[in-house]
């Protein structure tokens, strides 16, 4: 993976206390990192927040902390995790995201060098999603206290889906559609955190979601539901929808894309790529005339199941031999199997 | 993708469902022995498709779920010795002991590691010559030979800092415990292929004559234990009790002899307790007593006599066939996987967990 940072090299510099006291190193790691990173008009460098335009519609806004490790991943690093997370809970909501906030907690010891990758890496995923960020925040804390760099990030974003997009407009018959493959991110995370070595590099599916969303309500098409499927993955999020609206989704195994390494990985380890974080994929509820049309616009998507009245509160899969099981929440964190 | 979606082919398994259906004339009780077979049944909703006198019950092979609680909480203490690194495979780390689990000690400090094989364990040793590195060695004929293997390499290096803590059982002896018990119903075995990989399935033929029962040695994808049905029922049917091996792709009948030589090398047959059933007599590993140095009971002292369960928790009943998880009054009420009474709910293998996972619906209505 290549990284390109735009910033002076700052050769084995390391973040100190001092980085997050509030004094001159403080204005210098501002001044040299942050600031040419994020330039925008509505940065104000001597006020302590943005003073953003009046919105013509409703807002959506929304926080996030990201504490990845390691910061460095196939695909992707922390950085674009913090914009792109919350970029996409907003998008999640139907809103053009706008304006982020950044806070950052720096670990003492920190190479200024791994700090300009990451924020030279939110820079670059800010301009794709087509967003500012506008205020910000650093402290530092004594080595051991962190782990090496933690971000959180909120976001303000204007609606511009024309009816509320939210569990509560689900309808029973509303087909679910999944925006693309899934399982990359968290297999990427995990073969590099394990030292796990597969054949061709499986990287992390961060992007960022607007996009696509956008060109769905273009199409017209009435989209009740919307939910990214980050940790505890499509399982998991499916879950949480069932519940909320108390309805039941049936899903039908062979239809849900699963990369074949990512597939191979999950076999290796004895995970279940339904449980698996990504980054970058999403599932919408759309009224059964619009589904071709979804298709359409999405160039990755396919159609996973239906929403039905019953049972309520649950996901059912379709295995591949056609039997009916239960989709459950996971229970605690997937652990790789003894055999 | 190639080896696996070959063997979760929906219409493969109908027509071999179908196979099954036409050879059955009465109701046969049939145990897969392995917790990854249970798995595979449940999660895939295997049992939909047999016919409804064919009963599947679950055997004890989860090594999870077998894993005496007083040699978890051997594991858990030694795990919070500030001097020692305890690696694991991951699924022990959940389990409880008479009070805690491995996750709970990493939670209170415990410098607790998850490895993918024991030879990580050994390359942390070799890391940390300053740490003691204790190995959690569990599991059936399936993993000994790379925990014989750490050993070895252990030797090798000459690592004075590198134990296991030895929790190894035997398939063949529990097999032999389930039949030989009063209330038994197993009339045929599904043989866990993994198992038979190393140790082949020579062992099964004198369990299959002297107890007039087929053993069919089978795989872990549907289709393969749908197969594996199907092979069990036609002997069931015909009157024969043979070994037969439905597996080819990865089993011969003597098994890997490299594998087998090296636990003979490294580890004897010995007495072993197993969680929920109780003592079974040459059911388990040990070290051999050249290689005693790296038996983290000997370094750090044995644990403590086993501790009666004492809630209403029937997993001997389950691990031996005898009762179905849903039969447990506790089933998803009292005994959930996020408030277990027994390592069956526990353990991504265990029946009970299995059961809750995919198939509540089905109990509750």
């Amino acid at each position: 993976m290549k990284l390109h940072c735009p910033f002076p090299a700052a050769s084995e510099e390391h973040i100190l206390l001092a980085h997050g006291g509030g004094g001159r190193l403080t204005q210098q790691l501002i001044d040299r990192v942050f600031r040419p990173a994020f330039a925008n008009p509505l940065q104000q460098a001597e006020h302590d927040g943005a003073i953003l335009p009046p919105a013509s519609a409703h807002l959506a806004f929304t926080t996030d902390s990201y504490v990845v490790h390691p910061l460095v991943f196939p695909g992707g690093n922390i950085g674009d995790l913090a914009i792109n997370g919350t970029v996409n809970d907003l998008a999640m909501c139907g809103a053009r995201p706008l304006y982020l906030s950044a806070g950052f907690i720096l670990e003492e010891g920190l190479l200024v060098k791994t700090l300009q990758v990451v924020v030279s890496a939110m820079s670059a995923a800010a301009r794709r999603a087509g967003v500012a960020v506008v205020t910000g925040d650093t402290k530092v804390v004594e080595r051991g206290k962190a782990d090496g760099i933690f971000i959180n990030t909120a976001g303000v974003g204007i609606v511009e889906a024309p009816s509320p997009v939210s569990p509560a407009a689900i309808a029973s018959g509303d087909a679910v559609i999944l925006s693309g493959d899934i399982g990359a991110h968290g297999v990427a995370i995990l073969s590099v955190r394990e030292g796990l070595e597969f054949e061709g590099e499986i990287a992390s599916d961060t992007a960022p979601l607007w996009q696509e969303v956008r060109s769905l309500l273009d199409a017209g098409i009435e989209l009740h539901c919307l939910r990214d499927l980050t940790r505890g993955g499509l399982a998991t999020s499916l879950n949480e929808i069932a519940v909320a609206r108390g309805a039941a989704i049936r899903i039908r195994e062979v239809a849900i894309p699963v990369r074949e390494s990512v597939q191979g990985a999950c076999e290796i380890l004895g995970l279940d790529p339904l449980y698996v974080a990504n980054e970058g994929r999403f599932v919408a509820f759309v009224p059964e005339r619009d589904v071709t049309r979804a298709l359409a616009v999405l160039p990755r998507g396919v159609r996973i199941g239906t929403v039905h009245p019953d049972p309520a509160g649950l996901v059912l899969l379709e295995s591949r031999i056609g039997a009916t099981r239960m989709l459950d929440t996971l229970t605690g964190e997937q652990l790789p199997r003894i055999c | 993708m190639k080896f696996v979606d070959e063997y979760r082919d929906a219409d493969g398994a109908r027509r071999i469902a179908r196979e099954i259906d036409a050879v059955t004339t009465q109701p046969w009780t049939i145990m897969e022995v392995c917790g990854g077979q249970t798995h595979t049944i449940v999660k895939s909703g295997l049992e939909e498709l047999l016919p409804r006198n064919i009963t599947l019950v679950h055997g004890p092979g989860c090594p999870v779920c077998v894993t005496p609680a007083a040699l978890i909480d051997r594991a858990v203490e030694i795990s919070l010795d500030p001097g020692v690194i305890f690696a694991s495979f991951g699924d022990m780390l959940r389990v409880p002991g008479s009070s805690h689990s491995l996750l709970q000690a990493r939670a209170r400090g415990a410098d607790v590691r998850i490895v993918y094989s024991p030879l990580d364990a050994v390359a942390l040793a070799r890391e940390h010559p300053e740490r003691q590195v204790v190995f959690f060695a569990v599991g059936f004929e399936t993993t000994a030979p790379a925990n014989a293997m750490a050993v070895w390499q252990a030797r090798r290096h000459g690592l004075t800092n590198f134990t296991i803590l030895v929790a190894h059982v035997l398939v063949p002896p529990a097999m032999r415990a389930i039949l030989e018990s009063e209330d038994c119903r197993v009339q045929a075995f599904l043989a866990a292929g993994h198992v038979c990989a190393v140790m082949g399935w020579v062992e099964y033929e004198p369990i299959a004559a002297r107890y007039r029962v087929p053993v069919v040695v089978t795989g872990f994808e549907p289709m393969d234990i749908l197969e594996g049905i199907r092979m069990a029922v036609a002997q069931l049917e015909s009157g024969r009790a043979e070994v037969e091996n439905q597996y080819r792709r990865a089993v011969q009948r003597r098994g890997n002899r490299h594998a087998r030589e090296l636990i003979a090398e490294i580890f004897e047959v010995g007495p072993r307790e197993w969680r929920g059933v109780g003592a079974i007599p040459e059911s388990g590993l040990r070290l051999r007593e050249p290689y005693l140095e790296f038996d983290a009971e000997k370094r750090f002292g044995a644990p403590p006599s086993a501790v009666p369960a004492e809630n209403e928790c029937i997993a001997g009943l389950v691990l031996r066939g005898l009762r179905r998880p849903p039969e447990c009054l506790a089933f998803g009420n009292r005994c959930t996987p996020d408030a277990p009474l027994g390592a069956p709910m526990v353990s991504s293998e265990g029946a009970c967990a299995a059961y809750y996972l995919y198939r509540r619906m089905r109990v509750r209505s």
